[in-house]
């Protein structure tokens, strides 16, 4: 069935922003396809992005969405997932936003496995800044700030994220949009703290700079660090090496989501003696409990009550 | 009917939170603000709040962030070094308009400073801390009980005016175990966001026609849902980013003027024997209780001195302090730090009257003895490391 993308689209905003030859665009018609077929709701749906090329599809997306500063959309995500824990929140961005300057903020999330999906664009550069070197530009790739070839080693998310005790991590490629779209929804349906990690061309600030500009040949350059999991289990971890891994690199089932883990918290708060007798049956009275008057407090500069009362009705 | 307990200024300021209707609390420890967490910790379940230890200042203010745009009552609390950390997301949230708290407990600096002694270092952090131009409400209270109630007006102010607040206490304050009253919810007045008028597909959250447009949660009881975007860019009427001249000026003076527009709402001072005084000591926070005891003395001997004493910092209070000026023949700023606020009263007053400034940063609060020394000779320079004799008796001499 065909997917209806302008009705995920705030089709006032098109054209987008991104440049020819983007993959940016490719990742994020997967997405949609991906929330299309889980069935849900524009309305249950919020999504954070930083700052950065890929961070600016919160203003296409028809969310609840929210563009904020560079590096911190996950730790914003946080705050709406624990206040909203029955809505699906997810973030969108770059590798500069969301491992370079936000790494922090991708670890502690992925520990505590909250139930938020992050899809990480990952096209080997500071994109919007002009093509500075991130921390998973290739050694020897040239960059604005790396003209003569990056010389610093660089991180693999996924097992980064794994270690951290994310939930699902899967690594997919803008190159291969159909499985990319699966790998999304899984990690979309998965309770609990998802990463999906795209190998995305940025044929302008890498591309071009690297003579690959064209957005075909670049893609093809990409293709070549990417080796499936079915082929990576036989391979040899010499031929691994270099060498990224797709498909879906870590599902647990069994580790506990973080809001619902603060929701068992609450009950067996609210379920104490202690909470019965101060909020529920009222058993005990204020003057039991701290055996000062209100009467006794009168007068006690600056500790009286009345008059602290009068004043803030004033207001 | 609320309930009595003996508690310090940061429990205090936790307690009052809750009674505000606090919907979602992130923070990450620092002394001396630490008690605020500690508190809410046990007492936000009970409530079914919210409640997230972060990984670092950053992470928590941005979560607060996050849960004030959809549409609850978010509150984080710091102290100095983490204060600064906080800064670029307290700028987003002014441009994002959204209603937030933020309690600094200060402490002296800079860098890792005076961890467990107070201060008084951060007035012009809160005010000039983050880049751009925006508008800030600080409030300052100097003892626990008018932490419950400037907590609870924190709270209503941000909601009121789509506003982050800062509450500013010290060191001292926060950790000074006094009787306090926490009153029921229905005892105050609690503002909550107005909620827009106009159905989902006619909203704008930053509609033209508004000083202050109306915030719509993002999902309300009656079911409907307001999808709107907020950005931390410069935005349009839709929240979309734009570098049009006219709807950057737009947004920028508005961002001013719902402020400046409203400083009778915002305002609170408080005039101590200031009816015939010749000299007046400006003070706020804990230093304003040293120097209540200090004017008490003063006039007993006779001299004409009183206290104003802004509760609300930010914005500053121009014309009660340019008054006072026209009134007094001095005017004296006493703060814990090397001479912050002093900068702001000269600013106001201008020449007019001549302004002496007590500015000790010692660690140790300013004594009523100091206070008093200057009330005496304003423009005589007060000794305020302490005698040897006062060091025998208080420690802390190395
Ligand atoms: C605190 C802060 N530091 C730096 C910047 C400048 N900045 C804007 S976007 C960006 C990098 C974006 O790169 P990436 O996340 O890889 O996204 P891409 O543009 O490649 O999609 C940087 C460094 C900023 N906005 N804020
Ligand atoms: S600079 Fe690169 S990442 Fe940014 S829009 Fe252009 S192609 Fe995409």
């Amino acid at each position: 069935m065909a997917v209806d993308y302008m009705k995920y689209l705030r089709t006032e905003k098109l054209p987008l922003y991104w440049c020819p030859g983007c993959g940016d665009g490719i990742v994020l018609k997967c997405y949609i396809e991906a929330i299309d077929e889980l069935g849900w709701s524009k309305d249950d749906c919020a999504m954070v992005s930083g700052i950065g090329c890929a961070a600016r599809v919160t203003g296409y997306v028809d969310f609840h969405t929210l563009h904020t500063i560079h590096g911190r959309a996950i730790a914003v995500a946080v705050g709406v997932k624990m206040a909203n824990p029955d809505k699906h929140v997810f973030v969108f961005g770059g590798d500069g936003d969301i491992v370079h300057i936000g790494g922090n903020h991708l670890l502690h999330a992925a520990r505590r496995n909250i139930d938020i999906t992050v899809v990480l664009i990952n096209n080997w550069i500071y994109g919007m800044t002009g093509g500075q070197h991130s921390c998973t530009t290739p050694p020897g790739a040239k960059a604005s700030t790396a003209p003569r070839g990056s010389y610093e080693p660089t991180i693999d998310v996924c097992k980064m994220a794994i270690g951290a005790g994310a939930g699902y991590v899967a690594r997919g490629f803008a190159g291969d949009p159909k499985r990319l779209t699966k790998l999304i929804k899984e990690g979309l349906d998965y309770k609990g703290f998802s990463l999906i990690e795209v190998f995305s061309p940025c044929p302008i600030n890498f591309g071009r700079r690297n003579k690959l500009g064209d957005p075909a040949k670049l893609m093809d350059y990409m293709k070549s660090f990417l080796v499936s999991s079915a082929k990576a289990k036989k391979m040899s971890e010499e031929e691994l090496k270099g060498k990224f891994v797709t498909g879906v690199l870590h599902k647990d089932e069994s580790k506990p989501e973080l809001t619902a883990s603060y929701k068992q918290l609450v009950e067996k708060a609210q379920a104490s003696d202690e909470f019965w007798a101060k909020y529920a049956t009222g058993r005990l009275t204020d003057a039991d409990r701290y055996k000062i008057s209100r009467e006794e407090l009168k007068g006690l500069y600056p500790y009286d009550v009345e008059t602290p009362l009068k004043e803030w009705k004033k207001l | 009917m609320g309930r009595i307990e003996f508690m310090d200024a940061n429990a205090a300021i936790a307690e009052a939170a809750v009674v505000a209707g606090l919907g979602f609390y992130a923070g990450y420890p620092i002394t001396p603000s630490s008690e605020v967490p500690e508190r809410l910790s046990k007492i936000a379940p009970e409530k079914g709040i919210p409640f997230i230890m972060m990984e670092d200042e950053i992470a928590s203010i941005n979560a607060c962030v996050g849960a004030a745009a959809s549409g609850v009552k978010a509150m984080t609390c710091t102290s100095g070094p983490g204060l600064s950390l906080k800064q670029e997301a307290f700028g987003m949230a002014c441009m994002f308009e959204v209603p937030l708290v933020v309690v600094d407990v200060m402490r002296g600096g800079p860098s890792t400073g005076l961890p467990t002694r107070p201060s008084q270092g951060d007035i012009m952090q809160a005010r000039w801390g983050t880049h751009g131009d925006h508008p800030v409400i600080a409030v300052a209270p100097c003892n626990a009980q008018e932490a419950v109630f400037e907590t609870i007006r924190a709270f209503n102010m941000a909601e009121k005016f789509r506003q982050p607040v800062y509450i500013l206490t010290d060191g001292s304050l926060s950790h000074l175990h006094t009787k306090v009253y926490i009153p029921d919810p229905e005892e105050v007045e609690v503002i909550d966001r107005q909620p827009p008028e106009v159905e989902p597909d006619e909203y704008y959250p930053y509609d033209y026609n508004y000083e202050i447009p109306p915030l719509a949660p993002w999902w309300t009881k009656d079911g409907k849902s307001y999808r709107y975007h907020l950005s931390s860019l410069v935005h349009d009427k839709t929240g979309f980013p734009t570098v049009v001249p006219k709807y950057v000026q737009w947004l920028e003076t508005r961002m001013m003027n719902k402020i400046m527009n409203h400083l009778d709402e915002i305002l609170k001072y408080e005039y101590y024997k200031m009816d015939d005084a010749e000299t007046c000591v400006i003070a706020f926070g804990s230093t304003a209780e040293a120097v209540r005891v200090a004017i008490d003395e003063a006039r007993e001997q006779g001299i004409k001195v009183g206290m104003f004493r802004p509760l609300t910092i930010w914005p500053s209070p121009e014309a009660q302090i340019k008054d006072i000026a026209s009134k007094v023949k001095n005017i004296i700023v006493a703060e814990m730090n090397l001479g912050q606020y002093v900068l702001e009263v000269q600013r106001i007053v201008a020449g007019q009257t001549p302004v002496y400034n007590i500015a000790q940063m010692t660690g140790t609060l300013i004594r009523p003895s100091q206070i008093l020394e200057k009330i005496k000779d304003p423009s005589k320079k007060v000794e305020l490391i302490m005698s040897e004799e006062e060091i025998k008796r208080f420690g802390g001499g190395e």
